[in-house]
Protein backbone atom coordinates (compact mmCIF):
# COMPACT_ATOMS: atom_id res chain seq x y z
CA UNK A 1 0.00 0.00 0.00
CA UNK A 2 1.36 3.60 -0.97
CA UNK A 3 1.51 6.03 1.64
CA UNK A 4 1.93 9.71 0.62
CA UNK A 5 2.91 12.34 3.38
CA UNK A 6 3.31 16.36 3.35
CA UNK A 7 5.23 18.09 6.01
CA UNK A 8 5.03 21.99 6.37
CA UNK A 9 7.19 24.10 8.13
CA UNK A 10 9.00 27.08 8.03
CA UNK A 11 12.38 27.82 6.60
CA UNK A 12 15.22 26.83 8.85
CA UNK A 13 12.78 24.07 11.23
CA UNK A 14 14.06 21.49 9.50
CA UNK A 15 10.84 19.87 7.49
CA UNK A 16 13.17 18.13 4.54
CA UNK A 17 15.07 16.54 7.32
CA UNK A 18 12.08 15.72 9.04
CA UNK A 19 11.19 13.49 5.42
CA UNK A 20 14.45 11.95 5.53
CA UNK A 21 14.05 10.71 9.07
CA UNK A 22 10.53 9.08 7.65
CA UNK A 23 12.28 7.79 4.61
CA UNK A 24 14.96 5.97 6.38
CA UNK A 25 13.07 4.58 9.00
CA UNK A 26 10.70 3.13 6.74
CA UNK A 27 13.32 1.49 4.72
CA UNK A 28 14.65 -0.09 8.07
CA UNK A 29 11.20 -1.18 8.43
CA UNK A 30 11.01 -2.88 5.32
CA UNK A 31 9.61 -0.50 2.94
CA UNK A 32 10.50 1.10 -0.20
CA UNK A 33 10.44 4.91 0.55
CA UNK A 34 11.24 8.23 -1.60
CA UNK A 35 11.61 11.76 0.09
CA UNK A 36 11.98 15.17 -1.45
CA UNK A 37 11.52 18.34 -0.99
CA UNK A 38 9.37 21.15 -2.72
CA UNK A 39 12.20 22.37 -4.40
CA UNK A 40 12.39 25.99 -4.42
CA UNK A 41 14.25 28.80 -2.96
CA UNK A 42 13.82 28.80 0.53
CA UNK A 43 14.49 31.37 2.83
CA UNK A 44 14.48 31.33 6.79
CA UNK A 45 10.95 31.77 7.95
CA UNK A 46 9.22 30.73 5.13
CA UNK A 47 6.89 28.26 4.26
CA UNK A 48 8.43 24.96 3.51
CA UNK A 49 7.29 21.64 2.36
CA UNK A 50 8.57 18.48 2.11
CA UNK A 51 7.10 14.91 0.94
CA UNK A 52 7.27 11.14 1.83
CA UNK A 53 6.05 8.66 -0.30
CA UNK A 54 6.35 5.45 1.48
CA UNK A 55 5.06 1.78 0.06
CA UNK A 56 5.40 -2.20 0.52
CA UNK A 57 6.01 -2.06 -3.64
CA UNK A 58 8.38 -0.29 -6.06
CA UNK A 59 7.45 3.37 -6.02
CA UNK A 60 6.53 4.24 -9.49
CA UNK A 61 5.84 7.98 -9.21
CA UNK A 62 7.85 11.26 -8.90
CA UNK A 63 5.04 13.83 -9.14
CA UNK A 64 4.45 16.47 -5.93
CA UNK A 65 1.82 14.83 -3.52
CA UNK A 66 -1.05 17.23 -4.13
CA UNK A 67 -3.05 14.36 -2.22
CA UNK A 68 -1.33 13.23 0.79
CA UNK A 69 -2.79 10.67 3.40
CA UNK A 70 -1.56 12.57 6.30
CA UNK A 71 -0.41 16.10 6.56
CA UNK A 72 2.40 16.92 9.40
CA UNK A 73 2.64 20.73 10.60
CA UNK A 74 5.48 21.64 12.26
CA UNK A 75 4.83 25.66 13.04
CA UNK A 76 1.05 26.32 14.76
CA UNK A 77 1.77 29.88 13.04
CA UNK A 78 0.81 28.02 9.35
CA UNK A 79 -2.30 27.35 10.58
CA UNK A 80 -3.63 31.20 9.67
CA UNK A 81 -1.72 30.95 6.55
CA UNK A 82 -1.92 27.87 5.05
CA UNK A 83 -4.64 25.71 4.21
CA UNK A 84 -3.16 22.38 6.12
CA UNK A 85 -6.02 20.34 5.16
CA UNK A 86 -5.73 20.64 1.36
CA UNK A 87 -5.48 17.34 -0.47
CA UNK A 88 -5.77 15.28 2.62
CA UNK A 89 -7.16 12.25 2.93
CA UNK A 90 -6.84 10.72 6.26
CA UNK A 91 -5.48 12.48 8.66
CA UNK A 92 -3.31 16.18 9.88
CA UNK A 93 -0.70 16.21 13.03
CA UNK A 94 -0.37 19.29 14.25
CA UNK A 95 2.50 20.71 16.45
CA UNK A 96 0.37 23.25 18.88
CA UNK A 97 -0.18 23.81 22.16
CA UNK A 98 -4.00 23.12 22.49
CA UNK A 99 -7.05 20.86 21.29
CA UNK A 100 -7.73 22.28 17.65
CA UNK A 101 -10.46 21.00 15.15
CA UNK A 102 -9.65 21.18 11.54
CA UNK A 103 -11.46 20.18 8.72
CA UNK A 104 -10.03 16.52 8.43
CA UNK A 105 -8.89 14.42 11.37
CA UNK A 106 -7.08 16.13 13.09
CA UNK A 107 -4.02 14.83 15.62
CA UNK A 108 -2.28 17.72 17.74
CA UNK A 109 0.56 17.36 20.23
CA UNK A 110 3.10 20.54 22.26
CA UNK A 111 5.94 19.43 20.73
CA UNK A 112 7.46 22.71 20.72
CA UNK A 113 7.00 22.48 24.84
CA UNK A 114 8.37 18.84 25.09
CA UNK A 115 11.44 19.86 22.67
CA UNK A 116 12.19 22.97 25.11
CA UNK A 117 12.07 20.66 27.76
CA UNK A 118 14.08 17.91 26.34
CA UNK A 119 16.49 19.82 23.94
CA UNK A 120 16.25 23.35 25.35
CA UNK A 121 15.38 24.39 21.98
CA UNK A 122 12.34 25.15 19.96
CA UNK A 123 13.50 22.12 17.57
CA UNK A 124 10.45 20.16 16.81
CA UNK A 125 11.24 18.53 13.36
CA UNK A 126 12.78 15.46 14.83
CA UNK A 127 10.39 14.98 17.02
CA UNK A 128 7.55 15.36 15.21
CA UNK A 129 8.38 11.89 13.30
CA UNK A 130 7.50 10.54 17.12
CA UNK A 131 3.98 11.73 16.47
CA UNK A 132 3.92 10.14 12.75
CA UNK A 133 5.22 6.71 13.69
CA UNK A 134 2.39 7.16 16.65
CA UNK A 135 -0.45 8.09 14.66
CA UNK A 136 0.43 6.14 11.45
CA UNK A 137 1.71 2.98 13.51
CA UNK A 138 3.98 2.48 9.86
CA UNK A 139 7.62 3.33 11.29
CA UNK A 140 8.82 2.02 14.45
CA UNK A 141 10.73 4.23 17.36
CA UNK A 142 13.43 1.74 16.62
CA UNK A 143 13.66 2.50 13.30
CA UNK A 144 13.47 6.48 13.91
CA UNK A 145 16.49 6.30 16.18
CA UNK A 146 18.37 4.33 13.88
CA UNK A 147 17.55 6.86 11.06
CA UNK A 148 18.25 9.61 13.20
CA UNK A 149 22.32 7.90 13.89
CA UNK A 150 22.41 7.66 10.16
CA UNK A 151 21.82 11.35 9.86
CA UNK A 152 23.52 13.22 12.86
CA UNK A 153 25.86 9.96 13.93
CA UNK A 154 28.74 11.61 12.02
CA UNK A 155 28.34 15.18 13.01
CA UNK A 156 25.94 15.44 16.01
CA UNK A 157 27.35 15.10 19.55
CA UNK A 158 26.03 12.06 21.02
CA UNK A 159 23.80 13.87 23.72
CA UNK A 160 21.97 15.84 21.33
CA UNK A 161 21.35 13.27 19.45
CA UNK A 162 19.96 11.19 22.78
CA UNK A 163 17.98 14.47 23.72
CA UNK A 164 16.29 13.89 20.00
CA UNK A 165 15.79 10.64 20.58
CA UNK A 166 14.35 10.97 24.04
CA UNK A 167 12.16 14.01 22.22
CA UNK A 168 11.07 11.39 19.70
CA UNK A 169 9.30 9.04 22.48
CA UNK A 170 8.01 12.00 24.44
CA UNK A 171 5.97 13.31 20.95
CA UNK A 172 5.15 9.58 20.59
CA UNK A 173 3.69 9.21 23.62
CA UNK A 174 1.87 12.54 24.26
CA UNK A 175 0.48 13.18 20.65
CA UNK A 176 -3.71 12.71 21.07
CA UNK A 177 -6.71 13.22 18.47
CA UNK B 1 25.01 -1.74 1.14
CA UNK B 2 21.44 -0.47 -0.07
CA UNK B 3 20.87 2.25 2.16
CA UNK B 4 18.48 5.56 1.98
CA UNK B 5 20.78 8.17 0.22
CA UNK B 6 20.51 11.49 -1.26
CA UNK B 7 20.52 11.23 -5.20
CA UNK B 8 23.63 13.33 -5.66
CA UNK B 9 25.37 11.78 -2.26
CA UNK B 10 25.31 8.82 -4.40
CA UNK B 11 26.62 10.30 -7.13
CA UNK B 12 29.39 11.81 -4.93
CA UNK B 13 30.16 8.39 -3.39
CA UNK B 14 30.43 6.83 -6.76
CA UNK B 15 32.81 9.18 -7.77
CA UNK B 16 34.91 8.23 -4.86
CA UNK B 17 35.08 4.80 -5.63
CA UNK B 18 36.12 5.55 -8.59
CA UNK B 19 38.85 7.31 -7.41
CA UNK B 20 39.89 10.30 -9.62
CA UNK B 21 42.97 12.22 -9.39
CA UNK B 22 41.83 15.56 -9.78
CA UNK B 23 38.24 17.37 -9.58
CA UNK B 24 38.02 20.73 -10.82
CA UNK B 25 34.53 21.95 -9.64
CA UNK B 26 32.89 25.06 -9.66
CA UNK B 27 28.92 25.12 -7.78
CA UNK B 28 25.83 25.40 -9.09
CA UNK B 29 22.17 25.07 -8.08
CA UNK B 30 21.19 22.03 -8.07
CA UNK B 31 24.94 20.35 -8.31
CA UNK B 32 26.10 21.74 -5.30
CA UNK B 33 25.10 18.57 -3.55
CA UNK B 34 27.17 16.64 -5.74
CA UNK B 35 30.58 18.86 -4.89
CA UNK B 36 30.02 19.30 -1.18
CA UNK B 37 30.06 15.67 -0.46
CA UNK B 38 32.85 14.87 -2.47
CA UNK B 39 34.64 18.40 -0.68
CA UNK B 40 34.10 16.44 2.69
CA UNK B 41 34.78 13.08 1.13
CA UNK B 42 38.52 14.67 0.88
CA UNK B 43 38.42 16.84 3.96
CA UNK B 44 37.90 13.34 6.01
CA UNK B 45 40.89 11.38 4.20
CA UNK B 46 38.50 9.25 2.07
CA UNK B 47 39.22 10.53 -1.25
CA UNK B 48 42.65 11.39 -2.08
CA UNK B 49 41.98 13.95 -5.08
CA UNK B 50 42.90 16.86 -5.75
CA UNK B 51 39.66 19.32 -5.83
CA UNK B 52 40.70 22.66 -7.57
CA UNK B 53 38.18 25.51 -6.87
CA UNK B 54 38.17 27.45 -9.82
CA UNK B 55 36.86 30.45 -10.61
CA UNK B 56 34.06 29.69 -13.50
CA UNK B 57 33.15 27.09 -15.13
CA UNK B 58 34.81 27.47 -18.24
CA UNK B 59 38.17 27.47 -15.75
CA UNK B 60 36.99 24.08 -14.73
CA UNK B 61 36.73 22.54 -17.91
CA UNK B 62 40.25 23.75 -18.60
CA UNK B 63 41.33 22.53 -15.64
CA UNK B 64 39.81 18.81 -16.63
CA UNK B 65 40.97 19.24 -19.82
CA UNK B 66 44.90 19.96 -18.54
CA UNK B 67 44.55 17.20 -16.01
CA UNK B 68 42.89 14.57 -18.14
CA UNK B 69 45.82 15.91 -21.16
CA UNK B 70 48.33 14.52 -18.31
CA UNK B 71 47.23 11.33 -18.04
CA UNK B 72 44.69 11.33 -14.64
CA UNK B 73 41.19 10.25 -14.55
CA UNK B 74 39.18 13.44 -13.87
CA UNK B 75 35.55 14.38 -13.04
CA UNK B 76 33.84 17.90 -12.78
CA UNK B 77 29.92 18.45 -12.67
CA UNK B 78 27.55 21.47 -13.67
CA UNK B 79 24.69 22.05 -15.56
CA UNK B 80 22.42 25.20 -17.00
CA UNK B 81 24.53 28.44 -17.52
CA UNK B 82 27.65 26.71 -16.03
CA UNK B 83 27.44 24.20 -18.79
CA UNK B 84 26.70 26.88 -21.21
CA UNK B 85 29.34 28.92 -19.62
CA UNK B 86 32.01 26.13 -20.27
CA UNK B 87 30.37 24.95 -24.24
CA UNK B 88 33.55 26.20 -25.52
CA UNK B 89 35.93 24.00 -23.72
CA UNK B 90 33.60 21.19 -23.72
CA UNK B 91 34.32 20.88 -27.39
CA UNK B 92 37.99 21.14 -26.93
CA UNK B 93 37.80 17.89 -24.23
CA UNK B 94 36.10 15.81 -26.88
CA UNK B 95 38.32 16.77 -29.85
CA UNK B 96 41.18 15.74 -27.79
CA UNK B 97 39.81 12.53 -26.80
CA UNK B 98 39.80 13.27 -22.88
CA UNK B 99 37.58 10.62 -21.32
CA UNK B 100 36.47 13.19 -18.57
CA UNK B 101 33.20 11.83 -16.89
CA UNK B 102 30.49 14.82 -16.17
CA UNK B 103 27.62 14.95 -13.88
CA UNK B 104 25.44 17.27 -15.11
CA UNK B 105 22.04 18.02 -12.41
CA UNK B 106 19.94 19.42 -15.63
CA UNK B 107 18.34 22.85 -15.18
CA UNK B 108 16.88 24.96 -17.20
CA UNK B 109 18.69 27.80 -18.86
CA UNK B 110 18.18 31.41 -18.60
CA UNK B 111 16.31 33.62 -19.34
CA UNK B 112 13.75 33.71 -17.89
CA UNK B 113 16.09 32.62 -15.00
CA UNK B 114 15.39 29.54 -13.65
CA UNK B 115 17.18 26.72 -11.51
CA UNK B 116 14.13 23.99 -11.93
CA UNK B 117 15.05 20.86 -14.11
CA UNK B 118 14.90 20.60 -17.70
CA UNK B 119 17.18 19.08 -20.62
CA UNK B 120 17.88 22.45 -21.84
CA UNK B 121 21.26 22.73 -21.02
CA UNK B 122 22.51 19.52 -22.14
CA UNK B 123 20.51 19.60 -25.40
CA UNK B 124 22.43 22.52 -25.94
CA UNK B 125 25.45 20.38 -26.05
CA UNK B 126 24.24 17.32 -27.73
CA UNK B 127 26.45 17.44 -31.38
CA UNK B 128 29.96 18.32 -28.86
CA UNK B 129 30.96 15.02 -29.14
CA UNK B 130 30.46 13.78 -25.83
CA UNK B 131 28.62 10.55 -24.94
CA UNK B 132 25.12 11.49 -22.96
CA UNK B 133 23.35 9.12 -20.65
CA UNK B 134 20.35 9.83 -18.64
CA UNK B 135 19.25 8.39 -15.52
CA UNK B 136 15.99 7.77 -14.00
CA UNK B 137 16.59 6.93 -10.24
CA UNK B 138 19.66 7.29 -7.56
CA UNK B 139 20.62 3.98 -7.73
CA UNK B 140 20.93 4.37 -12.32
CA UNK B 141 22.45 7.57 -11.50
CA UNK B 142 25.37 6.06 -9.18
CA UNK B 143 25.92 3.03 -11.34
CA UNK B 144 25.70 4.81 -14.43
CA UNK B 145 28.83 7.16 -13.16
CA UNK B 146 30.83 3.88 -12.47
CA UNK B 147 30.42 2.76 -16.29
CA UNK B 148 30.92 6.01 -17.53
CA UNK B 149 34.74 6.03 -16.37
CA UNK B 150 35.08 2.27 -18.44
CA UNK B 151 33.41 3.40 -21.05
CA UNK B 152 34.89 7.22 -21.44
CA UNK B 153 38.18 4.89 -20.75
CA UNK B 154 37.97 2.25 -23.50
CA UNK B 155 36.64 4.72 -26.17
CA UNK B 156 38.43 7.96 -25.67
CA UNK B 157 35.44 9.85 -25.37
CA UNK B 158 34.20 12.14 -22.79
CA UNK B 159 30.89 11.43 -21.45
CA UNK B 160 27.63 13.37 -19.24
CA UNK B 161 26.24 11.38 -16.69
CA UNK B 162 22.76 13.65 -17.02
CA UNK B 163 20.74 13.58 -13.65
CA UNK B 164 17.19 15.56 -13.17
CA UNK B 165 18.19 18.27 -11.18
CA UNK B 166 16.26 18.61 -7.82
CA UNK B 167 13.75 15.68 -9.45
CA UNK B 168 16.09 13.42 -9.01
CA UNK B 169 19.58 15.22 -7.59
CA UNK B 170 17.50 16.02 -4.02
CA UNK B 171 15.32 12.58 -4.05
CA UNK B 172 16.44 10.55 -1.10
CA UNK B 173 15.52 6.59 -2.12
CA UNK B 174 17.00 3.37 -1.00
CA UNK B 175 19.98 2.69 -3.15
CA UNK B 176 23.24 -0.42 -2.90
CA UNK B 177 26.46 1.52 -2.33
CA UNK B 178 29.15 -0.61 -3.77
CA UNK B 179 32.53 -1.12 -1.89
CA UNK B 180 35.77 -0.23 -3.15
CA UNK B 181 36.95 -4.14 -3.38
CA UNK B 182 33.65 -4.60 -5.95
CA UNK B 183 34.34 -1.39 -8.01
CA UNK B 184 37.82 -2.14 -8.45
CA UNK B 185 37.43 -5.40 -10.14
CA UNK B 186 35.00 -3.37 -12.35
CA UNK B 187 37.26 -0.81 -13.16
CA UNK B 188 41.03 -0.65 -13.72
CA UNK B 189 43.18 1.85 -12.83
CA UNK B 190 43.27 4.43 -16.12
CA UNK B 191 46.12 4.01 -18.88
CA UNK B 192 46.28 7.00 -20.98
CA UNK B 193 47.14 6.21 -24.64
CA UNK B 194 49.33 9.63 -24.42
CA UNK B 195 50.12 12.21 -21.83
CA UNK B 196 51.67 15.23 -21.18
CA UNK B 197 55.17 14.30 -19.82
CA UNK B 198 58.02 16.74 -19.77
CA UNK B 199 60.54 13.64 -20.31
CA UNK B 200 58.18 12.90 -23.24
CA UNK B 201 56.85 15.89 -24.70
CA UNK B 202 54.14 16.03 -27.08
CA UNK B 203 51.52 18.73 -28.34
CA UNK B 204 48.05 17.88 -27.90
CA UNK B 205 45.19 20.02 -29.48
CA UNK B 206 47.30 21.62 -32.33
CA UNK B 207 45.84 23.17 -35.19
CA UNK B 208 44.28 21.39 -37.65
CA UNK B 209 44.30 22.69 -41.32
CA UNK B 210 41.86 22.06 -44.08
CA UNK B 211 43.84 19.26 -45.28
CA UNK B 212 43.37 16.82 -41.81
CA UNK B 213 40.44 18.58 -39.72
CA UNK B 214 37.45 17.18 -41.09
CA UNK B 215 39.39 13.63 -40.81
CA UNK B 216 39.76 14.41 -37.33
CA UNK B 217 36.02 14.87 -36.88
CA UNK B 218 35.21 12.03 -38.75
CA UNK B 219 37.54 9.39 -36.72
CA UNK B 220 35.55 11.30 -33.77
CA UNK B 221 32.38 10.75 -35.28
CA UNK B 222 33.43 6.71 -36.08
CA UNK B 223 34.13 6.24 -32.45
CA UNK B 224 30.71 8.20 -31.35
CA UNK B 225 29.45 5.18 -33.36
CA UNK B 226 31.64 2.86 -31.95
CA UNK B 227 31.12 3.61 -28.78
CA UNK B 228 27.38 2.61 -28.70
CA UNK B 229 29.25 -1.31 -28.95
CA UNK B 230 31.06 -0.44 -25.73
CA UNK B 231 27.91 1.04 -24.02
CA UNK B 232 26.34 -2.31 -24.53
CA UNK B 233 29.35 -4.23 -23.44
CA UNK B 234 30.15 -2.64 -20.41
CA UNK B 235 26.50 -2.98 -19.40
CA UNK B 236 26.58 -6.34 -19.75
CA UNK B 237 29.36 -6.58 -17.70
CA UNK B 238 28.16 -4.70 -15.11
CA UNK B 239 25.31 -6.95 -14.58
CA UNK B 240 26.98 -9.88 -14.68
CA UNK B 241 28.99 -8.83 -11.61
CA UNK B 242 27.00 -7.32 -9.89
CA UNK B 243 23.27 -8.36 -11.19
CA UNK B 244 21.59 -4.82 -12.39
CA UNK B 245 21.49 -3.59 -15.53
CA UNK B 246 19.46 -0.87 -17.67
CA UNK B 247 17.90 -2.23 -20.58
CA UNK B 248 20.64 -2.76 -22.97
CA UNK B 249 22.74 0.22 -21.87
CA UNK B 250 21.63 2.30 -24.70
CA UNK B 251 17.72 1.92 -24.22
CA UNK B 252 15.32 0.63 -21.81
CA UNK B 253 11.74 -0.61 -22.95
CA UNK B 254 8.99 -1.10 -20.41
CA UNK B 255 5.92 -3.76 -21.04
CA UNK B 256 6.77 -3.55 -24.40
CA UNK B 257 6.34 -7.12 -25.33
CA UNK B 258 2.70 -6.17 -26.68
CA UNK B 259 2.43 -3.01 -26.68
CA UNK B 260 0.74 -0.58 -29.42
CA UNK B 261 0.91 2.15 -27.88
CA UNK B 262 4.13 3.70 -26.34
CA UNK B 263 5.47 6.72 -24.16
CA UNK B 264 9.28 7.76 -25.12
CA UNK B 265 10.82 9.43 -22.82
CA UNK B 266 14.08 10.16 -20.55
CA UNK B 267 15.18 11.32 -16.89
CA UNK B 268 13.45 10.69 -13.89
CA UNK B 269 10.07 11.27 -15.57
CA UNK B 270 10.45 7.21 -16.50
CA UNK B 271 9.15 6.23 -13.08
CA UNK B 272 6.32 8.34 -13.28
CA UNK B 273 5.14 6.82 -16.80
CA UNK B 274 5.98 3.15 -15.36
CA UNK B 275 3.43 3.71 -13.00
CA UNK B 276 0.70 5.47 -15.73
CA UNK B 277 1.09 2.33 -17.84
CA UNK B 278 0.27 0.20 -14.85
CA UNK B 279 -2.95 1.59 -14.33
CA UNK B 280 -3.46 1.64 -18.26
CA UNK B 281 -2.69 -2.36 -17.97
CA UNK B 282 -4.72 -3.16 -15.45
CA UNK B 283 -7.40 -1.99 -17.97
CA UNK B 284 -6.32 -4.10 -20.57
CA UNK B 285 -4.23 -1.41 -22.32
CA UNK B 286 -1.55 -2.35 -24.37
CA UNK B 287 0.60 0.44 -23.54
CA UNK B 288 4.16 0.91 -22.89
CA UNK B 289 7.74 2.89 -22.72
CA UNK B 290 10.85 3.73 -24.18
CA UNK B 291 13.25 5.16 -21.86
CA UNK B 292 16.35 6.35 -23.93
CA UNK B 293 19.30 6.04 -21.59
CA UNK B 294 21.99 7.02 -24.38
CA UNK B 295 21.09 9.66 -26.09
CA UNK B 296 24.47 10.58 -27.52
CA UNK B 297 25.41 8.71 -29.55
CA UNK B 298 21.61 7.78 -30.77
CA UNK B 299 20.86 4.24 -30.67
CA UNK B 300 18.67 4.14 -34.10
CA UNK B 301 18.94 0.35 -34.45
CA UNK B 302 17.44 -0.48 -31.14
CA UNK B 303 14.67 2.24 -31.47
CA UNK B 304 14.01 0.60 -34.63
CA UNK B 305 14.22 -3.05 -33.29
CA UNK B 306 11.71 -2.20 -30.18
CA UNK B 307 9.15 -0.48 -32.33
CA UNK B 308 8.45 -3.19 -34.91
CA UNK B 309 4.52 -4.13 -33.92
CA UNK B 310 3.83 -0.31 -32.29
CA UNK B 311 1.16 1.86 -33.86
CA UNK B 312 1.58 5.24 -32.07
CA UNK B 313 4.85 6.63 -29.85
CA UNK B 314 4.02 9.59 -27.83
CA UNK B 315 7.37 11.13 -27.53
CA UNK B 316 7.53 13.52 -24.59
CA UNK B 317 11.02 16.13 -24.48
CA UNK B 318 11.67 18.42 -21.77
CA UNK B 319 13.52 20.43 -24.25
CA UNK B 320 12.85 22.86 -27.08
CA UNK B 321 14.16 23.25 -30.09
CA UNK B 322 12.76 26.89 -30.51
CA UNK B 323 11.50 27.41 -34.16
CA UNK B 324 11.34 23.41 -35.06
CA UNK B 325 10.02 20.29 -33.08
CA UNK B 326 10.91 19.39 -30.55
CA UNK B 327 14.73 17.48 -30.20
CA UNK B 328 13.71 13.83 -29.16
CA UNK B 329 11.01 13.45 -31.24
CA UNK B 330 13.39 15.22 -34.23
CA UNK B 331 15.59 12.19 -33.39
CA UNK B 332 12.84 9.05 -33.25
CA UNK B 333 11.67 11.04 -36.27
CA UNK B 334 14.21 10.25 -38.49
CA UNK B 335 14.98 7.19 -36.94
CA UNK B 336 11.80 5.88 -37.91
CA UNK B 337 11.92 7.32 -41.38
CA UNK B 338 9.33 5.53 -44.03
CA UNK B 339 8.26 3.31 -40.59
CA UNK B 340 3.81 3.30 -40.40
CA UNK B 341 3.84 4.89 -36.79
CA UNK B 342 1.71 7.54 -35.61
CA UNK B 343 4.01 9.76 -34.16
CA UNK B 344 3.25 12.87 -31.40
CA UNK B 345 5.36 15.46 -29.92
CA UNK B 346 5.02 16.60 -26.28
CA UNK B 347 6.52 19.13 -24.74
CA UNK B 348 6.24 18.79 -20.98
CA UNK B 349 8.37 20.05 -17.63
CA UNK B 350 9.99 22.59 -18.69
CA UNK B 351 11.49 24.88 -16.13
CA UNK B 352 10.50 22.06 -13.21
CA UNK B 353 6.76 22.32 -14.05
CA UNK B 354 5.11 18.66 -12.62
CA UNK B 355 4.16 16.26 -15.18
CA UNK B 356 1.72 14.87 -13.59
CA UNK B 357 -0.48 11.66 -14.34
CA UNK B 358 -3.19 13.73 -15.83
CA UNK B 359 -0.77 15.20 -18.55
CA UNK B 360 0.56 11.72 -19.25
CA UNK B 361 -3.11 10.10 -19.78
CA UNK B 362 -4.13 13.36 -21.64
CA UNK B 363 -0.76 12.38 -24.06
CA UNK B 364 -2.36 9.13 -24.76
CA UNK B 365 -6.31 10.07 -24.77
CA UNK B 366 -4.35 12.79 -27.65
CA UNK B 367 -2.27 9.91 -29.62
CA UNK B 368 -3.87 10.49 -33.27
CA UNK B 369 -4.27 13.73 -33.26
CA UNK B 370 -0.20 14.43 -34.76
CA UNK B 371 1.47 17.34 -34.57
CA UNK B 372 2.98 19.16 -31.07
CA UNK B 373 1.32 19.56 -28.17
CA UNK B 374 2.91 21.52 -24.67
CA UNK B 375 1.42 19.97 -21.88
CA UNK B 376 0.75 22.08 -18.55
Amino acid sequence: MLTEVRILGRGGQGAVTASQIIAIAAFYDGLQSQAFPMFGVERAGSPVRAYVRLSDKEIKDRTEICFPDYSIVLDPTLLQSLNVCEGVKKSVIVNCTRCISLKKETYYVDATSKAMEIIGKPFVNVAMVGAFAKVTGIITLKSINKAIDDLFGLKGKPEVIQKNKDAVKAVYDAVKK
Amino acid sequence: MKKVIECSHAIAEAVKLCKPAVIPMFPITPQTHIVERLADFINEGSLDSEMIHVESEHSAMSAAIGSSAAGTRTFTATNSQGLLLMSEMVFVASGMRLPIVMAIANRAVSSPINIWCDHSDSMAVRDSGWIQLYCESTQEAFDTIIQAFKVAEKTFLPAMVCVDGFSLTHVWEPADILSSKEVDKFLPKYKPMFSLDPKKPVTMGPIAFPNTYQDFKKQQHDAMKESLKEIVDVNKEFKSKFNRSYGNGLIETYKMDDAKIVYVCMGSLCTTVRGVIDDYRKKGKKVGMIKIKCFRPFPTENILDVTKDVENLLVIDKAVSLGNEPIVFNEIKSALYGKNIKLRSYVAGLGGRDVTHYMLRKALEDKDKGGEEWLG
